[in-house]
């Protein structure tokens, strides 16, 4: 699979999403919750960028925020050399066309009292109000051919699927009217190990199709590294590494991506490796730790990195023009 | 009677009772534990391996009944009235269940929830159980048990309510520890602290666990048998090795190729077992697996498969056992399309 480096379909800049907190007394300062806390990155054409992280870490906020469903503080998302930062309903609706997601829970994102033909036609009467019952209904039949349901399933309703098929509902629910970009949130994580095989080859042979472009966003560092190409490793809101697939499953190079891929139990009862087990649990996001975020938890952590949260610094090295960028202020001190 | 077997299923059924007619949640399972060591049970949702302990521990819904025996140091503990079994359940045998925030009480501090448990099984004071239920929270790791042993469950976060379950579940010094999906709700950060912990609490204390889960990964990091169960029956059992590198089941090796895996090849597309899991209600004729296998042949679509040992503790259950596949590698490619099974 090529990935067209040069034109980055999506581009996030310095994105900040920040949620007022009620502190539910009149005279303290409401806080403020800082779900996303300056993210940067490019999505090119027919790539798959995963999003992983602890739960908390605002990885579902940064994926609503990208497609402008949740307003963001500050920073910028370009689509297409466009800016959308705080379009209107209105204004976003000719992009939505473009831009999909699928969500975690397959039957809750299904309205139970609509047949799957009636959910997987809803976009494309929305958008395309101009055409005839029956050629919606023939695009419909067919998209549900290709991510694998039965046509003839078309008048039956979504309590009667099981998970993964309720999952493939939702799929061509998103790709009916043939998005560039997908927003994948958790797309797996609900169902059973044979069945989220089979949703990950779909996801992919989907993506060669079409050449969609995928935002994955995933708690599963098995699946993760199956199905991508770069990884953005979050960490309260805030990004620690991001770099091609095999360089940060090889050498990575964050202490809190390194501790992510050990915790990660192999199928295997040969390895029964030492981990690196991080300590505590995941700060409140609305009281981070000062500097960088990460350092409450990290085994390497000193005084410098309490005082200022660090940058994100090119360290690649090999790649030509893919970066490997970390932040952290002791890379040089810690080994692979 | 061997000494060391701490516990002995034998021939264990469950059934419950449904408007749409009987479900046979567990068939027919036996299986035997012994002292410090650790079981294994893997299988999707619906596969009948939560079932099976939720019979041992006398939680069965209100429309489930059990035959069989389960011989629980020396005693059967199936059919037992509940004064009886509350002498074993909590005491010697515990339980552990997949979401600490369902299963703590929401109104009741975390002391209240520990002490209650000293008092009433070993007739502890009120201040003797408050000491022993600090010492317990240290134990599985939490800081200042001493002040936050006095808080609601709402305070403590998803790893820290897992770690006060575990405590609990270990107040009394059980011999045997069952695990539900003991981490599925938590990060994997948070889930190698706890897999970490039930290991050495294991060593520590010398008891027995039972991890059921459908994650292969903490399966091979924590445990010494497995059993396969699919469809409501044992497909496959055998020491974690055995299994591992040697898969006799053509489901347990769809299984174990359907992983992706982290220190695996990632080119390919994943293996992905057709179909979908079975409906309990509706289960096909002959061998329940039978419409997804790659290689069932008439007799597997009219006869359920004789379950086969080959050694001590390692069956499996198949009519194919000695047609090629077992000579044959894997296969590894999927089959072209996926089209769902008949609804």
């Amino acid at each position: 699979m090529s990935v067209n480096v040069k034109v980055p379909i999506l581009t996030v800049d310095n994105l900040k999403v920040h949620f007022p907190v009620d502190t539910g007394t009149f005279f303290t300062k409401n806080k403020t919750l800082k779900a996303v806390d300056g993210v940067s990155f490019q999505l090119h054409e027919g790539e798959t960028l995963s999003v992983v992280g602890e739960s908390g870490c605002g990885k579902s906020t940064l994926g609503r925020a990208v497609l402008q469903l949740l307003h963001n503080t500050d920073g910028q998302v370009v689509w297409m050399g466009q800016s959308i930062t705080g379009h209107s309903v209105k204004e976003m609706r000719p992009l939505r066309k473009q831009m999909q997601i699928i969500f975690q829970d397959p039957l809750a994102s299904l309205d139970p009292r609509m047949t799957i033909g009636e959910i997987i036609a809803e976009p494309l009467v929305t958008h395309h109000p101009e055409l005839a019952g029956k050629a919606v209904r023939y695009r419909v039949r067919e998209m549900m051919d290709i991510v694998g349901l039965l046509p003839r399933m078309i008048n039956r309703y979504p309590h009667e699927f099981s998970g993964g098929q309720c999952q493939r509902i939702g799929i061509a629910r998103a790709m009916i009217l043939q998005p560039r970009v997908i927003v994948c949130d958790e797309p797996v994580s609900a169902l059973d190990v044979s069945i989220q095989a089979q949703i990950i080859n779909l996801l992919g042979e989907l993506q060669q199709k079409f050449g969609l472009s995928l935002l994955f966003i995933s708690h599963d560092l098995s699946i993760v590294r199956h199905i991508s190409h770069r990884v953005m490793v979050l960490y309260l809101g805030n990004v620690m590494e991001i770099a091609d697939k095999d360089d940060l499953y090889n050498s990575p190079k964050h202490p809190y991506t390194q501790a992510l891929i050990s915790a990660v139990p192999a199928p295997d009862p040969a390895v029964r490796k030492k981990r690196v087990v991080l300590k505590g649990d995941l700060p409140s996001p609305i009281d981070p730790p000062s500097g960088c975020v990460f350092r409450t938890r990290c085994l390497y952590a000193d005084e410098q990195c309490s005082q200022k949260k660090p940058d994100l610094v090119d360290c690649s090295t090999s790649g030509l023009n893919r970066r490997h960028q970390v932040a952290c202020y002791k890379i040089e001190t810690i080994d692979d | 009677m061997n000494d060391n077997i701490i516990l002995e299923v034998k021939n264990l059924n469950t059934r419950f009772d449904t408007p749409d007619g009987e479900v046979a949640a567990a068939n027919e399972i036996s299986f035997t534990l012994k002292k410090g060591e650790s079981l294994g049970v893997v299988g999707e949702s619906g596969s009948g391996k939560t079932q099976i302990f939720m019979a041992l521990m006398g939680l069965l819904a209100k429309n489930g009944k059990t035959t069989g025996e389960a011989i629980f140091k020396g005693q059967n503990i199936l059919g037992l009235p509940v004064t009886e079994l509350n002498k074993v359940r909590g005491v010697s045998l515990s339980m552990i269940f997949q979401d600490p925030m369902t299963s703590l009480n929401p109104y009741l501090k975390v002391s209240r929830q520990m002490t209650e448990v000293l008092i009433e099984h070993q007739g502890m004071s009120q201040k003797e159980a408050l000491e022993k239920s600090i010492e317990m929270l240290e134990l599985v790791g939490i800081p200042e048990a001493r002040k936050r042993v006095h808080m609601y469950p709402h305070e403590f976060s998803g790893g820290m309510r897992q770690r006060v379950m575990i405590a609990i579940a270990l107040l009394c010094e059980p011999n045997l520890l069952i695990a539900d999906e003991p981490t599925t709700a938590l990060d994997v950060t948070i889930q190698a602290q706890i897999l970490d912990l039930l290991h050495d609490l294991k060593d520590k204390l010398g008891m027995s666990i039972v991890m059921i889960t459908h994650d292969l990964g903490v399966i091979a990091s924590m445990c010494d048998h497995v059993m396969v169960m699919y469809g409501g029956r044992v497909v496959e059992t055998g020491s974690v090795q055995a299994l591992f590198s040697d898969a006799k089941h053509p489901y347990t090796r769809g299984l174990l190729q359907s992983m992706p895996r982290i220190d695996g090849d990632h080119n390919e597309d994943l293996y992905a077992i057709p179909g979908q899991p079975p409906n309990l209600q509706a289960l096909p004729q002959g061998c329940a697996f039978q419409p997804r296998c790659q290689y069932a042949t008439d007799l597997c679509q009219q006869e359920r498969p004789p379950t086969t040992e080959f050694d001590a503790g390692r069956t499996a259950s198949c009519h194919q056992l000695s047609s090629a596949f077992h000579t044959s590698s894997p296969v590894k490619k999927n089959p072209v399309h996926v089209v769902e099974g008949v609804l």
